[in-house]
């Protein structure tokens, strides 16, 4: 069943018409399995945004929210601020190396199981075949007349797609902003551009990728598959069809009397109607596999009516079926091997890297930058006046009280500009919760003592909260020895 | 070169009948949604082109049938920005400059406004940041010829040093030297007391002279012990910061043939608001009294 060679050489067009897929219901294991991931997922997505979480007055309420006015990531109990952003760089790390790890290990789970695009083309699959009908329902019925059964069939799964669309497309939405509220805000006409401009484009990507275009995305959209090989192995556990058991097929009873010795695939052509991008697993791994093995589940089935063995196809690597297809003794399944352990080492280090980041991630950020123009200004009474920015950041709930001494030149006082209080050797700075404050601090030198280019200098921060005590290092510069006298 | 399209043997599949050293390449069907897109992508670009300025010419270049211009854009955006500050400015003008400091929001506008006004119009002679440079004042200093509180900044960039306006504030040192006031020597040692004014400065052997030639020439704008006199604009020669420079050599002949320094006012070309803010942000800049 090549479907390339249908036509003579020469008719074969160099555009293809969409052949389309109706996937047949199917029980099984991996259906199963499936259906529990699809439920989960699916339960994540919608109910997330309505976890409330207190983090105190005047915070967001909101369990999950990216909150982009405010520039905040709250998860649960941690807030990221852009400052973090590192850690996402991380996570997304995390995410290609396990991805690639479990892609190696097992080929593509992600594609078959968890993907989005397979998540809600399952979901609306069901819809279609709740007021469809299966497979043969379907096609019989679109290739048909018009007729009013056609017509409010067609209306009713197009009406619900899209309901559940909007659903999707409005879930989006309340990751970004408080999900109570803009509900409200949606249906009162309130919210603004931005949330039904989002609302309507998540709402037309998921009818139309969900509803229309499924297995398109996954075999001529996505690049993920165009890698995959890459991953991919003959020690990688992949859906395959034992075409040593199977082949020679044929329709026709299995018994020794049979003429032709005819192998356990009866053509039946199950696991070609169950699969959801419309392939023939007996033409090999192919790039359109999305690896869900329902098609395992279909044959399963056959075996089981027709009194043969399960498992013709299969979750087995390429090394082992031809193992098995020479008769010979057949290699354990090797998960260890150089490509996942390297995947799997880096994967390590990344999840080492991560968790140290967040563990170690402090909640006061601290930094002196030395004033560039002008470097150093001369008093009227001779002082050496420097001037310095300090940027306080604070991350905590609470304010912070900052003391604010200078290890460096003796008789030296600080001053915060524009502050009234009188220069001293210390100063006090209180930064208000949750917040950035950048303070302009001026450090000035009497005169008498030596004056150097640069001095080194240390700026001690005591947070007199919590006592932790912070260090940054500066310059002090002036002209040097001076001239004349 | 095209050559005759055949069956492939091994794939089942057509060749393109295209075919490189011996490589035939195979026909691997497009699908056909896909050609539709491109063909409706090539109408929309089509469409696009005819609305939205599209072809180059050499002077000029077709600006399509809605009229765009990223230019015009830019002006409308400016506008409502100008549109935008206008109140914040307006505010700013009508409150008394120690008031300002009191709005948070407000001196968050007069300290963005002046910053930038004062890095295009005063940077060049005064430094970035107020730094200053031999000649050129140092605002980031405390040491202040006309006065360092709010309002006499104000009053200073709004009318200028001898700039030629009726309310510019203007000194006249005189030119003891050049004009044959002062001798030489009378010179010397007025320079010399000039400089033992200063705390920490070796002086020089002619301080007594000194004293008596600035008693009688000196004290009557820069004070009786040389502590300056803002009213006339007389420096205060104890101060560490000095305009011209502080080596005996400067002294001497600042007062033999003083240079006078112009700044201009700045109540032609700056509005009475950015004039504030600009007189804001530099008091800020240190040396604000």
């Amino acid at each position: 069943m090549n479907k390339y060679v249908d036509k003579p050489a020469g008719e074969e067009s160099l555009y293809a018409d969409r052949v389309r897929v109706y996937p047949r219901a199917v029980r099984g294991i991996a259906r199963n399995v499936k259906w529990a991931l699809l439920i989960f997922c699916l339960s994540v997505y919608y109910v997330l945004p309505w976890i409330r979480w207190y983090r105190g007055p005047g915070r967001p309420d909101q369990a999950v929210l990216l909150d982009i006015s405010t520039e905040r990531f709250y998860f649960f109990d941690v807030t990221f601020w852009p400052q973090d952003i590192v850690l996402l760089t991380g996570g997304l790390i995390l995410a290609a190396v396990g991805l690639f790890l479990v892609t190696s290990l097992f080929g593509r789970l992600w594609c078959g199981y968890a993907c989005p695009q397979t998540v809600w083309t399952d979901l609306f699959m069901l819809v279609e075949r709740w007021i469809e009908g299966d497979r043969n329902a379907r096609m019989r019925r679109d290739a048909g007349p018009v007729t009013l059964d056609k017509v409010w069939r067609k209306l009713a799964k197009h009406g619900i797609w899209l309901f559940v669309a909007f659903w999707t497309g409005g879930g989006w939405i309340m990751y970004y902003v408080d999900a109570p509220t803009v509900t409200m805000d949606f249906w009162a006409g309130r919210a603004g551009a931005g949330v039904y401009g989002f609302t309507f484009l998540f709402t037309a990507t998921t009818y139309v990728l969900a509803g229309w275009a499924r297995e398109q995305v996954c075999t001529y959209m996505c690049p993920w598959p165009r890698f995959q090989s890459a991953m991919l192995d003959e020690q990688t556990l992949i859906v395959t069809y034992q075409g040593w058991r199977g082949e020679p097929r044929g329709h026709g009873k299995r018994d020794a009397t049979t003429a032709a010795k005819l192998g356990n695939c009866i053509d039946c052509m199950a696991c070609v109607h169950v699969c959801p991008t419309g392939i023939d697993i007996r033409d090999g791994v192919q790039l359109e596999c999305i690896g869900c093995g329902l098609c395992v589940d279909a044959c399963n089935d056959i075996m089981d009516r027709t009194g043969q063995p399960r498992w013709l196809i299969k979750w087995d690597t390429l090394a082992r079926q031809a193992e098995l297809a020479k008769g010979q003794a057949v290699e354990a399944i090797r998960l260890i091997r150089p490509r996942t352990l390297i995947y799997l080492s880096v994967l390590a280090i990344a999840v080492i890297a991560m968790g140290t980041g967040l563990a170690m991630r402090s909640l006061l950020e601290v930094s002196v930058q030395h004033e560039r123009a002008p470097l150093f200004v001369r008093l009227h009474d001779g002082a050496l006046r420097n001037a310095y920015t300090l940027k306080l950041v604070n991350k905590y709930d609470y304010d912070v009280n900052f003391t604010i001494t200078v290890d460096g030149p003796p008789r030296a006082t600080l001053q915060v500009a524009g502050a009234s209080e009188v220069p001293g050797s210390v100063i006090n700075i209180v930064v208000p919760a949750d917040s950035v404050g950048a303070y302009r601090v001026f450090l000035d030198v009497p005169p008498g003592g030596k004056e150097a280019p640069n001095t080194d200098i240390n700026f001690l921060l005591r947070d007199t909260t919590d006592g932790i005590l912070l260090k940054r290092n500066a310059n002090f510069m002036g002209p040097g020895a001076r001239a004349g006298g | 070169m095209p050559t005759k399209i055949e069956k492939d043997v091994i794939s089942g599949r057509d060749t393109t009948g295209h075919e490189w050293d011996g490589l035939k390449e195979l026909n691997t069907p497009l699908p056909k949604w896909w050609l539709y897109t491109l063909i409706v992508i090539c109408i929309w670009g089509v469409g696009y082109a005819i609305v939205r300025p599209s072809v180059p010419g050499l002077f000029s270049y077709y600006h399509g049938t809605s009229g765009f211009s990223t230019r015009a854009q830019v002006t409308a955006d400016v506008a409502a920005i100008a549109a935008g500050r206008a109140g914040s400015m307006d505010k700013i003008k009508a409150t008394p400059i120690e008031k300002i400091g009191q709005d948070p929001q407000l001196q968050a506008v007069a300290m963005t406004a002046g910053r930038i006004t004062f890095a295009n119009n005063c940077q060049p002679c005064h430094g970035a940041g107020g730094g200053g440079r031999p000649g050129y004042p140092t605002l980031a200093s405390d040491s202040w010829i006309w006065g360092g509180k709010l309002a006499e900044i104000q009053q200073t960039i709004t009318y200028g040093i001898r700039s030629g306006h009726p309310d510019a504030r203007v000194n006249q040192m005189p030119r003891f030297g050049a004009d044959g006031i002062l001798k030489p020597a009378e010179i010397d040692a007025a320079a010399d007391f000039v400089l033992s004014l200063r705390a920490g400065t070796k002086p020089g052997p002619n301080v007594a002279a000194g004293a008596k030639v600035f008693a009688e020439n000196c004290v009557a704008c820069h004070g009786e012990k040389g502590e300056g006199n803002r009213e006339v604009g007389g420096p205060n020669l104890h101060s560490a910061v000095h305009l011209y420079g502080d080596s005996k050599e400067a002294v001497v002949a600042q007062i033999s043939n003083p240079r006078q320094g112009v700044m201009p006012n700045w109540n032609t070309r700056l509005d009475a608001a950015t004039i504030k803010s600009v007189a804001f942000y530099v008091h800020s800049l240190g040396g604000g009294q």
